[in-house]
């Protein structure tokens, strides 16, 4: 059995056109960190993104039972699941709106683990500050700010994840950051 | 004011550790195991759907799940427990060594493997047989070494009690989970004398009869136990037994009927 043996997210669509089963917790294990913390960052709320990333994988396994090997070894596999991902992120969001009270603020996480309490408690604050703003943002500033820069997908992979123009995408990314600098300059 | 960019490439974080576990499980590319205590201390029990796949002595988890994968080519994620359906059946092999019936998964084994694991399963808590007994009873008289092979490499120990098959010289033999002396305890745990049952063994004894009903069985064999000093007649082998005019106990099955 290969399963002991490391594959490269490079080889990943071939060794998943090859054997599903076998290659696909590579897959999980590869994009999992990104899509949880995209979706905690889009959704808002870390109920909300563990379901979506396992939605995501599940619909992602699923997808690949279908399609011939050809095509998963074509298959630019992190926008790939990051449209899927994206989608149900979009779908809680607009719920959300529907039913403002079930949105909770993303949880500050420490990310720094070297500096003394009161360190941290700031960190903490301003990580939670800008989460809060991160969520204010519309869904298209939104999305690609987030894809962007706390997943850090290039941005030819945010626009095929998100289904717009790059250049659409990069004006987002740029308005939402603006948005950004204008709301954290207001809170001081 | 800090750079934008950063400060949200710092929003990133690991998913929760559970989280990668759940999509394997949800996926059907994991399978899952849970922690029981055995008479040889807590053990992991592997499961699928269709029954336990692999008892191992509990250590270290990422251990377990590379041996699993090696052996399986699947992953393996803790549980809190076993299901239901399995829960009850494992749970009285563990603790009472009622081991006939449990549901176990041995799809990776041969037919041949199969049938020797599902013939000890039978084999009664406290009671021992010798190899060749299990070759002749899944019908491949003389196959005692690949018997013994397939033993060697049960899966799931305990749960199938390999432990209960033993060298027909009386000695107990190899012993795959944890020391070749774990084969002793277990079998004294179940209630086996084994100083009895070693020095019978010792002195050539294979059967046991009883005079009073003129049948004979292995030393173990629950039948024999309850034979009584004065009533109990002693032989090497079925044909010293036969000759006697002793016939074979039909739940121990010292030769084939």
């Amino acid at each position: 059995m290969a399963a002991t043996r490391r594959i490269s997210m490079a080889g990943l669509p071939a060794a998943l056109a090859a054997d599903r089963d076998t290659a696909f917790p590579h897959l999980v294990r590869a994009l999992i960190d990104g899509v949880y913390s995209g979706a905690l960052r889009l959704t808002g709320s870390r109920a909300d993104a563990e379901d979506v990333a396992q939605e995501a994988f599940l619909r992602a396994y699923q997808a690949l039972g279908t399609y011939p090997p050809d095509r998963i070894r074509e298959l630019r596999l992190r926008e790939w699941v990051w449209a899927i991902a994206a989608n149900l992120c979009r779908n809680r969001a607009r719920s959300a709106r529907r039913h403002p009270d079930r949105a909770l603020p993303a949880e500050a996480p420490v990310t720094d683990p070297g500096p003394g309490p009161e360190a941290l408690a700031v960190a903490a604050a301003q990580s939670e500050i800008l989460a809060a703003h991160l969520a204010r943002l519309p869904w298209a500033q939104r999305s690609a700010v987030v894809l962007r820069h706390v997943t850090g997908l290039p941005y030819s992979e945010v626009a095929a994840a998100l289904g717009r123009p790059v250049g659409t995408v990069k004006a987002d990314v740029h308005r939402g950051l603006q948005q950004l600098r204008t709301l954290l300059e207001e809170a001081r | 004011m800090s750079d934008i960019p950063a400060r949200l490439a710092a929003l990133r974080e690991a998913a929760p550790a559970h989280l990668v576990p759940e999509v394997l499980v949800r996926t059907g590319l994991a399978d899952r195991y849970a922690l029981l205590p055995s008479p040889l201390g807590p053990v992991f029990v592997a499961f699928t759907g269709r029954g336990v796949s692999l008892v191992d002595l509990a250590g270290g988890h990422s251990r377990f799940a590379a041996a699993y994968r090696a052996r399986f080519g699947r992953e393996v994620v803790p549980a809190e427990k076993l299901p239901a359906r399995l829960a009850a059946a494992v749970g009285r092999a563990l603790a009472e060594g009622r081991t006939r019936g449990v549901p176990v998964d041995l799809s990776d084994l041969s037919e041949f493997q199969a049938a020797v694991l599902h013939l000890a399963a039978e084999i009664p808590p406290g009671e021992v047989r010798p190899y060749g007994w299990v070759a002749r009873e899944i019908g491949r008289p003389g196959s005692d070494r690949a018997v013994g092979n397939a033993l060697a490499a049960n899966p799931v120990p305990l749960v199938v009690p390999c432990h209960r098959v033993v060298r027909a010289d009386g000695r107990f033999g190899r012993y795959s989970l944890g020391a070749d002396e774990n084969k002793r305890l277990l079998l004294e745990a179940e209630g086996l004398e084994v100083e009895a049952y070693e020095s019978l063994a010792a002195r050539g004894v294979r059967y046991l009869g009883s005079d009073s009903t003129g049948v004979y069985c292995h030393p173990t064999c629950r039948h024999a136990r309850r034979i009584t000093a004065a009533h109990r007649v002693e032989f090497r082998d079925d044909r010293g037994a036969a000759r006697a005019g002793y016939r074979p106990c039909r739940d121990c099955r010292p030769v084939a009927a």
